[in-house]
This record gives structure tokens, C-alpha cells and sequence, in this order.
């Protein structure tokens, strides 16, 4: 094992420009399909959150939207939008939407109304209520929606390689195809250490938001 | 001018078959301290949210100084009006001093204006100036609710609104939370609406209690009145009416020496125990039944402003005995 991961790094000191990158790419990919995703959820949560009566059918549909496999998404993209960047990009989109809209939607929903009452009743616009109280206290559940999004998708940007998006997921595909284990650990380490960073950083960031709790 | 005047206040929910609040008129003054008083669901949270108006009236209006509330900025309305609720109300992820802050920032203040206010209010409600930089969860119950009523307090406001703010409170932080209360009312005479369903908190408050029963008002009455001249069995129910030594427990020493037709006695002999001016009476009687007849000087900040003896108690008793017996 240990021989295998030197035989992997001697790859990787060998073709350094190539695997940096696809490792640019890599986070290129996940972090514009987090981006993304965000900037869609934040404000379709919050309207969904004010009209809870009738968003709830939205809601419900964007969580069956995850039990589609995030393979079956890339590759039924790719007969509508080719091969490349874009579709690579639209398919970790749409498999980084459901657990970010959820969160922000139940975030917004868990803040406690007599608190929210309160800053109504002392004088706060609906804006100041939302920007002062509301988003600060749903945070901590709107971030775990993006830590478990953000793992999602730098796991998923993998099978991007399949569709010529390139990224580390060049590297498993290139092994498996030559049947060279060491090529595959250049990509599948990476990939394993991006996720789970991202993990640890977001997972730092909502105990830093709810550091008022303890 | 009076500070609030309900002209046929109404809130009719939609789906309900009874108004909440069906028609209710009243008047408060500058000053006044009000307690609303009844049963769950009869109608005193409702109509004090009509008063900020997180309640929109169905009909009927009322007017602030004189100025009809519909004709002021919901927000801005709201920011002239202190409020406070249980400690929920607190906003959890700010620190004690944001807290505190909240009004003032939404109405521009300069910022040391700002922090020195926090500190006289800190002072003012008995909290070390320490607690600033604290979470509303690193404090206590009764703490917090402090940190809730210098929120209230904090622009100044003429009138406060306070909804149940000492309902979670275990009975002895509760009755020193409404001393304090009192104390800071003594000082800054401000117009209060107080909520409340507990007939004991609501006797010892209020200058006039407003005994509300589905969504009608009973009675509007001092106390006193209250006790001796219920206008409702509800009411008289509701206050115990024949219950001699909690009648004493709401009356001041203070209001006992300035009954009518007693001169205060100002004769200069020390006791080791003196009477102060709002100790209550239920007391003033257990210390007077031991020291006998010559009765106990009344001393307001180290001052004697008076002396008190059975007569003055035997006094009093016979006047709200008489109004019992009108009725």
C-alpha cells in the first residue's frame, strides 16, 4: 500500500502541471455549482419560507429531486447539452440545489416566532428582521445544508471526467482504463482530502455561528 | 393630554365566532401604571398588540397623545413604544450590550451616545456593567428579564408595553423584579401596560387594574376598589374580596400616612426598626403588634417622614371595610 502511494506521488511529480490543473478545474466545477446554488436557494428559501402554505409542494419536490443518482444527472444531461463544462456544471447544480433550498427553507422556518415578534414589535422593517434576526439565527442550519452540498458535489464533480469536463476524475478514469492503480490514487486522494476539508472547514464555520449557544 | 385613548377597539380573528377584543373603550393618563388582568383567551395580549400594532384593529381607533395611530408609521410608532415579553423575546445571538441597543440603532443615535445609555441602563436595572459583552444564555431567568426591561427602556420611551415579562420566573425572583419595577416607575414615571393573568402581581402594581373576561372589560379600577367594590362576581372571584390581610399587603405605609383626617406625627423618637414609605402594610401591622402603642417612625433615605400607629391602621381598615359594605 504504502509502495502503491509512492509509485502514485512519483505520477503525480512526473505530470505536476497536468494534475494541478485538473485540480483547478476540479474546484473550478464544485465551487461555481456551489456558488450557484447558493445564489439560487438564499432567495427561493426565503420566499418559500414566507409563503410555507404553498411552498411546501416546491419543497417537497426538490427533495424527491435527490433521490436521482448524481451519475443518472450527468449522463441525462449530456444528450441535451453536450459534452463539456456547462452541462458538467448545470448537473452539479442542480444536485447541490436540494440540500441547501431545504435547510434554508427550515432554517428560516425553526426561528422561534415570539423572537421574531419581538423585533417586529420594536419598531425593525420586515428587511432589518430578516438581515439582523432571522438569517444570523438560521445560519447554523443553512451552512449544514452547504457542508453536506459542498461534499456532494466535490465527490459527484468526479463522473465529470466522463463527460469531458475534466477535473481529478481524469485521473480515475485514465487508471481504470490503463489498469494502473497508482494513476487512480492521484486522483481518488485529492478528491478524498478536498471533500473532506470542506467537511471540517464548514463543519468550523457553523460551530463559529452558533458559538453564542455555549 | 391623555397618553392612550381606545375608542371601541375591536379584533375580530378570521374563523373565529367571538371577537377576541369586541368593542372596548378606555382611557390611560400620563404616568399611569395599567395591569391587564384575566383568564387565558380573554383578550389582554390581543388588545395590548393592538397598541404597537402587531395587530391590526378590525374597527375602532386609538389615538397616542392625542395623535390617531393610524396616521403614524407603523414602524416608527413602534419605536416611540417600549416592549417587552418573556425572555424569549431576547435575541439570543446578540451580546447583552446589542440587546440593549437595538431601538436606539434603528433610531440613528450616534454611538456613544449610545454605549453610555447602555451603561445608565445597566445601572439603573442592577446589572454589572460586565454583562455587555455577555449572551442572553450566560444569564439567569431573572437576569435576562432585567436585560428585557432596559431593552424596553432604552430610547425612553413615554409608554411601555409588557407582555407577561415575568411569567417564567420562580416566585421570589418575581417579586423582586416587580420591586424593582416599581422602584424604576417611582423614578421615571413612565405610562405602563402590563399583561399578566396573575391577580397577585397584578394588585401589587398597578396604579388601576383592567379586569378583562372575553374580550369585554369588567371593571377599570384601582386595587383597592377592586377589592372592596367588585362590580362583577367574576371580579369579585377573581380578587378573593373578603381576604383582610391581603387587602394590607397592597397598601403602602405611604398611602396610609397621607390618609385623610390623621395629621402625621413627626415626633422625634428612634426605633431600631423604622418603617419605610413602601413597606406594606400586612407588615406594618406584625411589627406594630409587637412594639405597641407609641408605633414606628417611617424613614425615607435615612429621613423621618412620618410615624405610624394602630390608630392609622384601624383607620384606613374601617374606610375599605365601608366600601365593602356600599356595594
Amino acid at each position: 500500500m504504502i509502495e502503491l502511494l509512492g509509485e502514485a506521488y512519483a505520477y503525480y511529480l512526473a505530470n505536476q502541471t497536468r494534475f494541478w490543473t485538473e485540480f483547478g478545474r476540479h474546484l473550478t466545477l464544485s465551487g461555481a455549482a456551489l456558488g450557484i446554488s447558493i445564489l439560487v436557494c438564499l432567495p427561493l428559501g426565503i420566499w418559500a419560507a414566507r409563503h410555507a402554505a404553498s411552498a411546501q409542494y416546491l419543497i417537497n419536490a426538490v427533495g424527491t429531486l435527490r433521490l436521482v443518482p448524481s451519475l443518472a444527472i450527468l449522463f441525462l444531461a449530456q444528450p441535451y447539452l453536450g459534452t463539456g463544462f456547462t452541462p458538467a456544471l448545470i448537473a452539479l447544480t442542480v444536485l447541490a440545489l436540494p440540500p441547501i433550498l431545504i435547510n434554508v427553507y427550515a432554517g428560516l422556518l425553526g426561528v422561534e416566532r415570539a423572537i421574531v415578534e419581538a423585533a417586529q414589535g420594536m419598531g425593525m422593517t420586515v428587511q432589518q428582521q430578516l438581515l439582523q434576526i432571522e438569517l444570523p439565527l438560521a445560519l447554523p442550519v443553512i451552512l449544514a445544508g452547504i457542508r453536506i452540498a459542498a461534499v456532494e458535489v466535490i465527490s459527484s464533480a468526479t463522473l465529470a471526467a466522463f463527460i469531458g469536463a475534466g477535473g481529478l476524475g481524469i485521473f480515475i478514469t485514465r487508471g481504470f482504463a490503463l489498469f494502473e492503480p497508482r494513476i487512480m490514487l492521484v486522483g481518488a486522494v485529492p478528491i478524498a482530502l478536498l471533500a473532506l476539508g470542506s467537511d471540517l472547514l464548514l463543519g468550523q464555520a457553523e460551530r463559529w455561528a452558533t458559538s453564542y449557544r455555549s | 393630554m391623555s397618553m392612550l385613548v381606545a375608542d371601541e377597539l375591536t379584533k375580530q380573528f378570521p374563523g373565529e365566532s367571538q371577537p377576541a377584543v369586541d368593542a372596548v373603550s378606555f382611557t390611560v393618563e400620563p404616568g399611569e401604571f395599567i395591569v391587564l388582568l384575566g383568564p387565558s383567551g380573554c383578550g389582554k395580549t390581543t388588545l395590548l398588540k393592538m397598541i404597537n400594532r402587531l395587530y391590526e384593529p378590525t374597527s375602532g381607533r386609538f389615538f397616542i397623545e392625542g395623535v390617531d395611530a393610524r396616521d403614524m408609521p407603523v414602524t416608527a410608532l413602534r419605536r416611540r413604544i417600549g416592549y417587552a415579553i418573556q425572555q424569549t423575546g431576547l435575541f439570543p445571538h446578540l451580546r447583552i450590550a446589542q440587546n440593549i441597543a437595538v431601538v436606539p440603532r434603528l433610531l440613528g443615535w450616534s454611538n456613544d451616545r449610545i454605549e453610555a445609555r447602555i451603561d445608565a441602563l445597566l445601572d439603573l436595572v442592577g446589572l454589572p456593567r460586565e454583562f455587555r459583552q455577555r449572551y442572553p444564555r450566560q444569564l439567569s431567568g431573572g437576569q435576562q428579564q432585567r436585560v428585557g426591561l432596559a431593552r424596553a427602556l432604552a430610547a425612553d420611551p413615554a409608554m411601555m408595553l409588557m407582555d407577561e415579562p415575568f411569567g417564567a420566573l420562580d416566585a421570589i425572583t418575581r417579586t423582586r423584579l416587580q420591586d424593582e419595577l416599581m422602584a424604576i416607575q417611582r423614578k421615571l414615571h413612565k405610562t405602563i401596560l402590563f399583561v399578566t393573568h396573575d391577580i397577585e402581581e397584578a394588585l401589587r402594581l398597578a396604579d388601576r387594574v383592567m379586569v378583562m373576561k372575553d374580550g369585554r372589560i369588567i371593571q377599570f379600577a384601582p386595587p383597592l376598589m377592586l377589592l372592596a367594590q367588585p362590580e362583577d362576581p367574576f371580579v369579585a372571584e377573581l380578587t378573593g374580596a373578603s381576604d383582610l390581610l391581603r387587602q394590607l399587603s397592597l397598601i403602602t405605609v405611604e398611602r396610609a400616612l397621607a390618609h385623610p383626617g390623621l395629621q402625621p406625627s413627626t415626633d422625634e423618637t428612634a426605633d431600631l426598626t423604622p418603617l419605610h414609605p413602601q413597606d406594606d402594610l400586612r407588615l406594618a401591622l406584625t411589627r406594630l403588634l409587637s412594639v405597641g402603642d407609641e408605633g414606628l417612625v417611617v424613614v425615607e433615605d435615612g429621613r423621618m417622614c412620618g410615624r405610624l400607629t394602630l390608630n392609622h391602621l384601624q383607620a384606613v381598615l374601617r374606610d375599605t371595610a365601608l366600601l365593602g359594605a356600599q356595594r
